[in-house]
């Protein structure tokens, strides 16, 4: 980084460019070459203006969905060779330096944890949002989606500022959640910290808008007769979890410009000295960070409530107690945010207090377990993969809500903070809960989103893999934890660690397997489409609406909107054999027209990250007035809806 | 702890075996279990799985009231008057003070066995978190601000202290030894203190002060009064009366 700054470029000069270090410039080159790779791909086959109208432009919530969805999977990737790296070093690194010199290993552990929160799990799970809810309460779209794709943009742009730190500049060392004064601009005066911040901040954003969308369609846009005690329970989540990203997520855009404000403009919210207080950093960032992990397993509970009533061709037990259950997590989420610190220093009273109030969330949660039991139980249980993640989630959910509950006791919670078993037991919630979650959604509404359905051989393997693995790589961190290992530690002098991170590193590398199947399935799937293809758009017996339409579902999604009478609606229509009655529509059968309003607000926040960072200021105003300039052009475009009634397909008016 | 473990072991081992055992009993290849399609609902079982978890939760948030105020870590311990120790937080080492004995030390804690300790904790640079994992938890170290603890070891021997919280490029390296001795030797240990030519005061603050890894044990055989407090008082720009160069340790 150079010291001086130039209009034109900032802080930005040649030594910006990685050749500190061989792994640093070896992840550069991979991330360069994957782009450049896809551009020339695009360009030979010719399909440019295919992805422009088909995906890029588009606002249909199915592409916009399937988007977020390969993001996820991309940035998975990503995420997880950090992880790998991680492993690796600390297998290595007993009274030595291993193989990585600290400031990239903190790098590495910083964008490990940033991406898959903020760049997998998020994207995962707005795109599983996207491509079911309108499919599931009967609606042709979202609320709003052009909004929907400037979210999708935004979402893009922060991580596209997180691919570009790994070729321009550093990325932060300060680990995901960016405690100053660490953080601040004493400590950490690179472009690193900055990166960290516009892209979290560019695209918390874009989830904001998201939750303001999805609670409109979802109270809004239902078929006549969708009360909301007949929705699935994957709509009742993905309310819940909008409700909390809208109210969540101004904290952290809140934290994290105040952040902003301290680094770049030399402001002392958080500094050590001026009366700043690195407390209400804390504070904020949890007030955000607790709810936000209930943002991204509710949706997953509601996948595995979805999974297992359907494989068990069953109705699912206790659905009031489910949605109640569902609904007292989402209050309790903003009342435990303490629990991230009870060692800064609180009296007893206060500890105790979110101690117990944490603990409190274990029933909801218990309660869900045993739900979904009693689903199984009287069922008829079919093990495709969707149901291997779900019968594993529920063996390997309950040992990290066991781990969970012991870190809310804050005696304990003060020998265990800050060591590995926290990383074990979030690990637990996150893998087993969140992603088993997910990857269960993407392989029970792949056949959906596309026609034919992934290979199960390949999808069992991938279980079982990641499974397997996630022992592997966990349970020893759970020991070192109480051994007293600290997170985040580089090397070590300790003998005794040592075996115990040789095994999780096995562990991950039986992961990278999980993941390399999971590649592999989707490649031997799509060899053998036409093998795998579904004609009827129900090829698992599903209960739901979103399996009464073909597969893939047309643009404008339903034929005829169904009239709903009952929970697991066109599963009664399947059993009575009479079809869904369809509601009475006025007007020609509309779709929204596409938009580049997704593209020209993801660029301006390209332009405006990327300006905050290396401090080219022109290029921030730049793309602020390209925001600016394109939300009022916008308003001046009356004619979005195009006409579909003549179209290949439709339905006869 | 264990007890907590046990308990909750009451309810997840069941899960886990239920899962697998109706996973079983109900799969649709040859499983003999009955298939009742449209059973949803149950009030016993209703009531049985809101209960256990309120139950079992309601026991434990007793035990939890209970001990976070019988081990709050503020909380003086029974027994002999406690010795005092200052710890300030450096990059990448700690400086503990001893302000009843006027000494202070980098990178080396000692203390008499079987007598309560009392700790009060500062940082002078990033966010830290103190803890000898052999003798309890730990709590954070903020600068400007104080916090506190109070640990006892009840053994002679040799622990390993450390920062827990990552705070930069030496964090892996942050580390003590915290020696618990005999009276005797303890007492032998601050005469070699007391012999020490280095004396803490501005000059050596702002030379130990300089980030670095790994930094050597150092004996200060004096410290000037309310060192600490000053230290911490800095941060707001408020200076002590009689801390004559405090402030020239920052520049």
């Amino acid at each position: 980084m150079t010291d001086s700054t130039s209009f034109l470029l900032g802080r930005l000069g040649l030594d910006a460019l990685p050749f500190y270090s061989w792994v640093a410039f070896s992840g550069a080159l991979v991330t360069v070459a994957g782009g450049v790779g896809f551009l020339v791909l695009v360009t030979w086959l010719g399909q440019w203006r295919a992805l422009w109208t088909g995906w890029l432009t588009s606002v249909d919530h199915k592409r916009i969905g399937i988007m977020y969805i390969i993001l996820a999977l991309v940035m998975l990737v990503r995420g997880f060779v950090d992880a790998i790296m991680m492993r690796l070093q600390q297998a290595l690194s007993l009274n030595s330096q291993g193989y990585l010199p600290p400031e990239h290993f903190e790098q590495i552990f910083s964008s490990h944890g940033t991406i898959m929160i903020f760049f997998m799990a998020m994207p995962f799970m707005t795109g599983l949002l996207n491509f079911i809810i309108p499919l599931q309460i009967g609606a042709r779209d979202v609320a709003f989606p052009v909004l929907n794709a400037i979210s999708f943009w935004l979402t893009f742009a922060g991580a596209g500022l997180m691919l570009i730190s790994l070729v321009i500049g550093k990325f932060s060392t300060a680990g995901w959640t960016g405690y100053p004064p660490y953080s601040g601009i004493e400590f950490t005066p690179g472009v690193g910290v900055d990166y960290w911040i516009w892209s979290v901040l560019v695209s918390g954003v874009g989830t904001t808008l998201t939750g303001i969308n999805f609670v409109v369609t979802i109270l809004r846009k239902r078929a006549p007769g969708m009360l909301l005690m007949r929705m699935p329970l994957f709509t009742w989540t993905g309310l819940c979890s909008s409700i909390l990203i809208i109210f969540a997520f101004p904290a952290l855009t809140v934290s994290t410009t105040m952040l902003a404000l301290d680094r770049t403009l030399g402001m002392h919210f958080f500094t050590n000295d001026s009366g700043g207080n690195v407390m209400n950093y804390m504070n904020l960032f949890w007030i955000w960070g607790h709810p936000e992990v209930y943002i991204l397993i509710l949706p997953a509970f509601g996948i595995f409530s979805e999974v297992v009533a359907t494989f068990s061709s069953k109705r699912l037990f206790g659905y009031p107690s489910l949605v109640y259950a569902t609904a007292v997590i989402a209050v309790l989420s903003f009342t435990v945010w303490l629990h991230h610190f009870f060692t800064m220093g609180a009296g007893a009273n206060v500890n105790a207090i979110f101690g117990i109030a944490t603990m409190v969330i274990a029933v909801p949660t218990g309660v869900k377990v045993f739900d979904w039991l009693f689903t199984m139980f009287r069922g008829r249980i079919r093990f495709e993969p969707p149901m291997l993640f779900t019968i594993g989630f529920m063996c390997l959910f309950v040992i990290g809500g066991m781990s969970g509950v012991l870190l809310a006791i804050p005696p304990i919670n003060y020998s265990t903070h800050n060591t590995t078993f926290l990383v074990a037991h979030f690990h637990n919630m996150i893998i087993p809960g969140v992603l088993f979650g997910y990857l269960a959604g993407y392989m029970y509404w792949f056949p959906k989103a596309f026609g034919f359905q992934l290979d199960r051989t390949w999808g069992a393997r991938s279980f079982w893999f990641w499974m397997v693995g996630f022992l592997l790589a966990f349970m020893p961190l759970y020991a070192l934890g109480l051994m007293g290992m600290p997170r985040r530690l580089e090397t070590y002098d300790n003998p005794d660690w040592q075996p115990l991170l040789v095994v999780a590193f096995v562990g991950a590398c039986l992961i990278f397997l999980g993941i390399l199947s999971l590649v592999l399935q989707l490649w031997v799937s799509v060899k053998n489409r036409k093998k795998l293809l579904d004609r009827t758009g129900d090829p698992w017996d599903g209960r739901t609406l979103e399996w009464s339409m073909p597969s893939p579902p047309p643009d404008w999604n339903f034929d005829t909107v169904p009239v709903v009478s009952s929970r697991d609606a066109f599963h009664e229509a399947k059993r009575t054999g009479a079809p869904l009655p369809a509601a009475d529509e006025e007007g020609p059968l509309c779709v929204p027209k596409n938009s580049v309003m997704g593209p020209c607000m993801g660029a301006a926040g390209m332009c405006i990250g990327f300006g905050a960072v290396w401090h080219i200021w022109w290029l921030a105003f730049a793309g602020l007035a390209i925001a600016v300039v394109a939300i009022i052009g916008r308003s001046f475009v009356l004619d979005t809806e195009r006409d579909v009634s003549g179209e290949q397909g439709a339905p006869p008016t | 702890m264990w007890r907590a473990f046990i308990l909750m072991l009451l309810v997840v081992v069941p899960v886990i075996a239920l899962t697998l055992f109706f996973a079983w009993r109900y799969r649709a290849s040859g499983g003999t279990g009955k298939y009742r399609p449209d059973w949803d609902r149950s009030p016993i079982v209703e009531i049985t799985v809101w209960g256990i978890p309120i139950v079992m939760i309601g026991i434990l948030a007793t035990w939890v009231w209970d001990k976070t105020h019988s081990l709050d870590p503020y909380k003086p311990l029974p027994g002999a008057e406690p010795l005092r120790i200052e710890a300030i937080a450096l990059d990448w080492k700690w400086l503990f003070i001893y302000p009843d004995l006027n000494v202070a030390v980098i990178n080396q804690l000692a203390f008499p066995v079987g007598q309560p300790l009392s700790f009060r904790i500062t940082s002078e640079v990033a966010l830290n978190s103190f803890m000898i994992p052999a003798l309890g938890g730990q709590i954070y170290a903020m600068a400007g601000m104080e916090t506190q603890l109070n640990l006892q070891a009840n053994e002679i021997g040799t622990m390993q202290g450390r920062n827990m919280q990552f705070s930069g490029d030496g964090f892996a390296g942050q580390t003590f030894d915290a020696l618990s001795l005999s009276q005797d030797d303890f007492d032998a240990w601050v005469r070699e203190l007391k012999q020490s030519d280095e004396h803490l005061n501005a000059a050596s603050f702002a030379d130990i002060s300089k980030p670095s890894t790994d930094a050597p044990v150092r004996y200060f055989s004096t410290v000037p009064p309310d060192f600490f407090s000053n230290r911490v008082a800095h941060f707001m720009g408020i200076e002590h009366e009689n801390a004559p160069h405090a402030k020239a340790a920052d520049q």
